[in-house]
């Protein structure tokens, strides 16, 4: 095994964060009252490898005894994970000072998750997936419970565990059929010998596992009933962690083993994954529509775009794996920007949460709520908004690869799901209220949720020559 | 290629059979001389009383919890020790840094487990 | 350098509607909003400007450049970019709309003082140069479709500006939706005929659009002729041309900077513009190009008589300004494509100029708008009196006024192109012109005043207004010396036309043997003679000094009495279009299909997908176990489907 100045630099991105998780450790070890610094830290240097992932875009190449990759759609998986997990690190600092939460475990987590993701992204191997998949669900897991004075944070945190080494199983039982049947974990040689191995049932039915597993990452119906429940016992920030970068780090996963099918090789999996999907993007859009908690309405949303996001795996087409890794990108930013105003706007004791909490925030914090209209519009899909470009370019995939009733099923789900976006819209700006709810703004959570909605802007604006991009990397 | 599994075969049917061996072969050879201190739960123990539901010091599962991390690296040190030859003449000094890596992040944890007080008792 | 820049000349409009739009109620200062305001659409200009200059410099061969911002959409085949194009015709009208559209923006400053909207008119001026700029500069049907339904929301926002102002029967708000929804059926023929294009020639990106059809081989005429048919009834609508004509007149309801700006000078040859940028398209269109005149000159003549007996007077501008528009299009219609941008230009320079001066009258009047309450201002306003003298002669076809050459080309063109006839109702169109320009005028500004000049003070407007009439008054004069046709400039030859024509494709018209410069001369002085002539009478008649100009009695009165209520035409479109529409809308359509069938099923699906909804919500238990349980469930199903399709 060769490890040279190069392979340092092309890898740079997961060196940086794999720095800063012992660094983050260190300044936790050393320094009392780190909150601040740490803070600042963790977002200074997710942004530093974020810059540096887009700066090594087209820095290809396989390193370290080819079990891991550099460059192309890894880095811009890259990008989704350390940018998006930057503008948690922004939107965490009030939010932790308001709930008194211990900062140290926090940031070290938050980075430590990252790395995780960054290793699923950039795997050769399916043992490096398994590794990076657990780095990023222990973290996870701990920081659902990190406010362990509440009830829910440790039941979020609990169930979490329970049902994700659950699914965990899955995976692994997968990946082992997937091995016994081809003989390699390399996925380079299954991808080549993929045309030949679908005919085994026992590598389809390894797939299936291991699609199923991630499944459960995604929260794609019906492997999806942690999530509200989660998401709703989580810190604010925490959920908006899991339902965007967490969930990207599960779909670059999936990329990974369909990647033989965006190729051109026979779709096994296409009923299972068209079924998931139609249940998801339905059962999703219908449920969140009962829901009054702000927080349990995007699980539930979140289970729907994972349903979105399925189509362009359904399709089978390389421009469907090109429309997920877009709305991948789109999808984190808007989410996390809801995200981040409903930890503005919740109190330390996890009350302001209700939909009808929200009544009159249009007169009383306008800049607020023109913001969270702004995600809400770009979460249902209203061009010219980064959400539309998004399920257009899957719906296009699912056009193009024959399954148009996805597409058709995916619009319904849609004009559903507006209901529910909308009303809070509404809410905000005609609800009446007596309600003199505390909220507390602080410029640091106002400058991540500013940069979300500058992207959600921008992805909408010229989603054109960003599709380019992500296609040239996926022919 | 199936003779390829035989030894794991063989090692699965030796632990069955240690199992069932020793479990029963106390029943089989032994004398069978019952009394009441015998049958309780625990002949040779505390007496069971009051609830199994008593809390148990979180100290405790730190130590525990931390032998066991602890422990199980070392599992990974071995097979890399024993075949460090071979490995030092494929990969040079990459295979011994790359250990070294390893036990560097992995005594940062030991570390930050003290720092944090993880092995004080009281 | 300056070509590199030309995305400037779309976004500082654009950063000027921000600034004003979103910060214009804090700033309060109508200095500092007016600046912002006519000063980015200077800057533009400027660069504009300097464009023309560097494009000027290249050989004939290399003067289209396409600036590409972004790939914006890229959805299959179709790729759509935000690109614009600069080129001898684009340039053109971007000069004239940034050019002209400053010195309104200027012109404004005075018109509006002390408006409580102030800042929103700004804004919505900027926003319009901003759509107005994509559309001329798009390099694409697409983009050029965004800048055309932009201009549309801007003239809606700007002739509703004083929303809850009376006008006419109702408000003006009416007038602005009159305006939308007849645009609309105008934009629904662009779209259809982009869709056409699109199935056509797969693509909607000029360059590649018209190198297909100048390629294509295949595709049957019919296909030219409906692209064609569709295209200009997109252009009818937002140019004002028969049948869609009949919004501009009631636009006038907005400010008259507006009037001028939009209504005259600019948006509304936009028409024009898209006619000649697809100009191969009607080439090989014959028929549709023989519609394209013979609706040109039917609009031109007939707005011109309704123009004759209006007493508004921004709505004999706003008939004449129809009438204009049909020499556009008969000049377009006539193969002539140069000879209608000519008369885009010059058009611009004495309309904008006259509507400039109507609102300086307006406003020296205090918002009296009846020509008949007017009379003997010249006394009064010299400044405005001199510049509108001067735009009534450009208009009129006086030489060697601006209005001359370009409308002295198109008549020649059409003479040449398209026969006698058209010639002839031309040139009687322009003795019509000539005859309404100079009642207007005189009923404005000779006689004796007809109101009350004890209560009544009419005052010349402040510079920042009289300034820009002077400098249109002299692009009045001068902006057709560019234009002078070769009989009169010999050896340099027309040097408008030597700029444009390689836009252009040739049409092939040739109306027979070609008439000598003899016949050219004779015609020329024939229409110049009668114009003057018209002039005169106009002046004659109407600048007694009587009080009030007599009635006219018998047939002359049935005559005037139709043409006053302009043929009836919205009565005609009220009786047949509107009322039956609003009828089927209101009871068939609302009351029937929409709140009984579909609100009734959508509310049904409402209340199921709630229901649906409450249902569904009672799986989610809290109960770890039980969701193992529907995991596990989803498992065995899988490997159950698995199984069985081995």
């Amino acid at each position: 095994m060769e490890f040279t100045l190069t392979d340092l630099t092309h890898l740079l991105p997961i060196v940086i964060v794999a720095a800063s998780v012992l660094v983050a450790m260190t300044i936790d070890m050393f320094t009392k009252e780190a909150d601040k610094t740490l803070g600042w830290f963790t977002a200074l240097s997710l942004f530093a490898a974020a810059y540096v992932s887009l700066f090594f875009v087209d820095k290809t190449g396989v390193h370290l005894s080819g079990v891991v990759a550099s460059g192309g759609a890894t880095n811009i998986l890259h990008f989704v994970f350390t940018f998006g997990a930057g503008v948690v690190a922004l939107i965490s600092m009030e939010y932790a000072k308001k709930t008194e939460m211990r900062v140290g475990e926090y940031y070290v987590l938050v980075l430590s998750s990252v790395l995780g993701m960054m290793l699923i992204a950039a795997a050769k191997d399916l043992a490096v997936i398994f590794v990076g998949l657990e780095q990023m669900s222990i973290s996870f897991y701990a920081l659902a419970g990190i406010r362990r004075k509440r009830d829910k944070s440790v039941e979020a945190s609990l169930k979490y565990f329970l049902l994700g080494a659950f699914a965990t199983g899955f995976v692994v039982y997968g990946m082992a059929l997937i091995y016994g049947s081809s003989g390699t974990m390399a996925l380079d040689t299954i991808r080549y010998a993929f045309p030949d191995l679908v005919s085994q049932p026992l590598f389809v039915l390894g797939l299936a596992l291991f699609v199923i597993g991630f499944a459960f990452k995604i929260a794609a119906v019906p492997f999806h009933m942690w999530a509200p429940d989660v998401y709703q016992g989580s810190p604010t920030p925490v959920a908006g962690l899991m339902s965007t970068v967490g969930k990207a780090a599960a779909f670059a996963a999936l990329l990974l083993i369909f990647r033989p099918v965006f190729d051109g090789a026979e779709n096994a999996l296409f009923p299972f994954l068209a079924i998931v999907a139609t249940l998801s993007m339905l059962y999703g859009a219908i449920v969140a529509i009962a829901q009054d908690d702000l927080k349990r309405m995007l699980a539930y949303s979140s289970v729907a775009h994972a349903g979105y996001m399925l189509i362009g795996f359904a399709s089978g087409e390389a421009t469907g794996a090109a429309g997920v890794i877009y709305y991948l990108v789109a999808y984190a930013f808007m989410n996390l920007g809801a995200f981040g105003i409903i930890a503005m706007i919740e109190s330390a004791e996890e009350t302001n949460l209700k939909v009808q909490d929200y009544a009159g925030l249009g007169t009383r914090a306008p800049a607020l709520a023109a913001l969270l209209s702004l995600f809400m519009f770009a979460l249902s899909g209203i061009p010219p908004l980064a959400g539309f470009f998004g399920k257009y370019y899957v719906f296009i995939a699912a056009v193009e690869g024959g399954a148009t009733w996805l597409a058709l099923v995916g619009v319904a789900s849609s004009a559903i799901s507006v209901y529910f976006y909308l009303r809070v819209v509404v809410v905000m700006y005609f609800g009446k209220s007596e309600n003199r709810m505390e909220y507390s703004v602080s410029n640091v959570s106002l400058l991540g949720v500013t940069i979300s909605a500058m992207l959600v802007i921008l992805l909408g604006v010229l989603p054109g020559s960003i599709i380019k991009l992500i296609e040239s990397f996926v022919r | 290629m199936l003779e390829t599994y035989l030894p794991i075969l063989l090692t699965f049917a030796a632990a069955v059979g240690f199992a069932v061996v020793a479990t029963f072969s106390s029943e089989w050879f032994g004398p069978q001389t019952p009394n009441p201190e015998k049958h309780s739960t625990y002949e040779s123990g505390v007496k069971p009383l009051g609830t199994t539901k008593d809390r148990v010091s979180i100290k405790y599962y730190m130590v525990a919890m931390l032998f066991i991390i602890f422990d199980l690296e070392v599992v990974f040190v071995y097979p890399w020790a024993t075949e460090f030859g071979t490995l030092f003449g494929e990969h040079g000094v990459a295979a011994f840094w790359s250990m070294m890596i390893f036990l560097i992040v992995f005594e940062f944890g030991y570390l930050y487990a003290y720092k944090k007080g993880g092995f004080k008792w009281a | 350098m300056a070509i590199e820049l030309i995305y400037l000349t779309v976004a500082l409009p654009l950063a000027g509607f921000l600034v004003n739009g979103l910060l214009g109620s804090r700033i309060k200062n109508e200095k500092a909003i007016g600046a912002i305001g006519a000063g980015v659409v200077g800057l533009s200009f400027v660069i504009v400007v300097m464009a023309f200059f560097e494009t000027l410099g290249k050989p004939v061969a290399e003067r289209t450049s396409v600036v590409e911002l972004y790939s914006w959409l890229a959805a299959g085949d179709i790729g759509v970019s935000i690109a614009y194009q600069v080129d001898q015709l684009s340039l053109v009208m971007a000069m004239v709309v940034t050019g002209v559209g400053f010195l309104i923006h200027v012109y404004s400053i005075g018109y509006m003082h002390g408006d409580k909207a102030f800042w929103r008119f700004f804004a919505y001026l900027n926003l319009f140069i901003f759509a107005m700029m994509n559309l001329i500069l798009a390099d694409n049907f697409v983009l050029m479709f965004l800048g055309w339904e932009g201009v549309g929301l801007c003239s809606y926002l700007l002739i509703g500006f004083w929303y809850d102002k009376k006008f006419e029967k109702s408000t003006t708000s009416e007038a602005a939706k009159k305006a939308f929804v007849v645009n609309r059926i105008g934009d629904f023929g662009f779209l259809l005929g982009m869709f056409l294009i699109l199935t056509t020639f797969g693509s909607l990106n000029f360059g590649e659009v018209f190198a297909g059809v100048a390629a294509a081989e295949n595709v049957p005429p019919l296909t030219f002729e409906l692209i064609a048919i569709f295209l200009f009834i997109g252009a009818t609508g937002k140019s004002a041309q028969i049948p869609l004509y009949v919004w501009l007149p009631d636009a006038m309801a907005g400010p008259t900077p507006v009037s001028a700006l939009i209504h005259a000078a600019t948006m509304v040859t936009a028409g024009v513009y898209m006619v000649a940028r697809t100009s191969i398209i009607y080439v090989n269109a014959p028929t549709a190009l023989m519609v394209v005149a013979v609706v040109g000159l039917a609009t031109a003549f007939f707005a011109a008589t309704i123009g004759l007996v209006q007493n508004d007077i921004k709505k004999v501008l706003a008939y004449s300004t129809v009438s204009q528009l049909g020499y556009m299009f008969l000049a377009l219609g006539s193969g002539a494509f140069v000879a209608g941008v000519f008369h885009v230009m010059t058009h611009a320079f004495f309309k904008a100029l006259l509507f400039l001066g109507a609102g300086s009258v307006i406003h020296g009047m205090h918002e009296e708008q009846d020509i008949q309450k007017y009379g003997g201002l010249k006394k009064y306003m010299p400044r405005t009196y001199i510049t509108f003298l001067i735009a009534s002669l450009a208009i009129s076809g006086i030489p060697p006024l601006a209005g001359f050459f370009s409308k002295d080309e198109i008549l020649w063109y059409s003479f040449m192109n398209r026969g006698e006839i058209f010639w002839i109702v031309g040139a009687v169109t322009a003795l019509l012109t000539a005859f309404y320009m100079f009642r207007l005028l005189s009923l404005t500004f000779y006689g004796k005043p007809r109101f009350d000049e004890a209560h009544t003070k009419p005052h010349e407007s402040p510079y920042v207004m009289t300034v820009p009439l002077m400098i249109l008054a002299v692009l009045s004069i001068v902006g057709g010396w560019i234009g002078i046709p070769e009989i009169f400039s010999g050896e340099h030859g027309n040097l408008f036309h030597s700029w444009l024509a390689p836009v252009f494709a040739e049409a092939n018209l040739a109306h027979g043997a070609h008439p000598s410069h003899t016949t050219e001369i004779l015609l020329m002085a024939i229409s110049v003679a009668g114009a003057a002539g018209a002039a005169y009478l106009g002046y004659r008649m109407y600048s007694s000094s009587k009080k009030q100009p007599g009635e006219l009695k018998g047939a002359a009165g049935a005559v005037h009495k139709l043409l006053f209520n302009k043929y009836y035409v919205d009565e005609l479109y009220d009786a047949t279009a509107v009322k039956p529409t609003v009828w089927t809308s209101r009871y068939l359509l609302w009351k029937f299909i929409d709140v009984g069938v579909i609100d009734g099923f959508i509310n049904f699906l409402g209340s199921l997908v709630e229901r649906l909804s409450g249902v569904l919500r009672k799986m989610q238990t809290g109960v770890a176990q039980f969701y193992a349980a529907i995991m596990t469930l989803g498992v065995a199903i899988t490997i159950l489907w698995i199984i069985l399709s081995l």
